[in-house]
């Protein structure tokens, strides 16, 4: 289980094949890489600034890598977040996960991200023509994340 | 009647910080100032930029000791208080 926030670029090739290195239990990686789109909410995005909130940050995400490995039979699991400046089409975030069987693997890297998205402190300001503006938090996000509490009965 | 003592370290991050004009302060704890409910309170009522972002019904979001927390959330002496809007990373 490894969480890591990073102000450089990552390889996705690379990560996935150090992590499932001498690994022969693992039939399964799934993986999401979240990358910089140009446009956002109905304006184009020249560039954006990545703040997040060193300490709390990596605990968050490590909090939820293991809350992952307790409810999916996971064989590790790699979360890269990367922050700072980014520009159109960088990789941002990077979310591994390896298991015996795909199930596993592709509904734990799910979870990481809706849970990513609604709990790790990170914030979004992009650079547009009309100037500078802060990213704002969708419903839709919260929505993906509560879809993993049905049915708990917690 | 017990009053509490000592301060707590209050934090800012994104928007916030940038209304607020500050990365965080420390402030006392005191009588009335007990919860995370209470901090906002206290921070709205100075006015300005404090209420328009902390006196209405917007979503803020509050972290004790780097662990997301409830309005109703006890504050103790030194702990680390985080005020940062929804987050929107990913």
């Amino acid at each position: 289980m490894a969480v890591r926030v990073q102000r450089e670029a990552f390889d996705i090739g690379a990560e996935i094949d150090r992590l499932r290195a001498g690994r022969t239990s693992v039939g399964a990686v799934a993986s999401f890489m979240g990358v910089m789109r140009d446009f956002n909410d109905g304006s184009g995005v020249q560039s954006m600034v990545l703040e997040h909130y060193p300490g709390m940050t990596e605990r968050a995400l490590e909090s939820i890598v293991a809350e992952a490995g307790e409810r999916w039979p996971l064989i590790d699991t790699l979360v890269v977040h990367r922050v700072g400046e980014l520009r159109p089409s960088d990789p941002i975030v990077l979310v591994v996960t390896l298991s015996a069987h795909r199930e596993a693997a592709l509904a734990a890297c799910a979870f990481i991200m809706d849970f990513l998205k609604t709990r790790a402190p990170f914030w979004k300001k992009e650079r547009t023509p009309a100037g500078e503006r802060w990213v704002e938090a969708r419903a839709s996000d919260d929505r993906a994340a509560d879809r993993w509490q049905e049915g708990d009965g917690a | 009647m017990e009053t509490a003592h000592g301060s707590v370290r209050v934090l800012y991050f994104a928007r916030l910080r940038e209304a607020f004009g500050t990365s965080g302060e420390t402030m006392d704890l005191a009588p009335g100032l007990c919860t995370v409910a209470d901090l906002r309170e206290r921070l709205a009522l100075r006015g300005g930029v404090w209420a328009e972002e902390l006196a209405g019904s917007r979503v803020v979001r509050f972290a004790v000791n780097q662990t997301l927390c409830p309005p109703a959330h006890a504050l103790s002496a030194g702990d680390e208080i985080a005020v940062f809007p929804p987050v929107t990373g990913g």
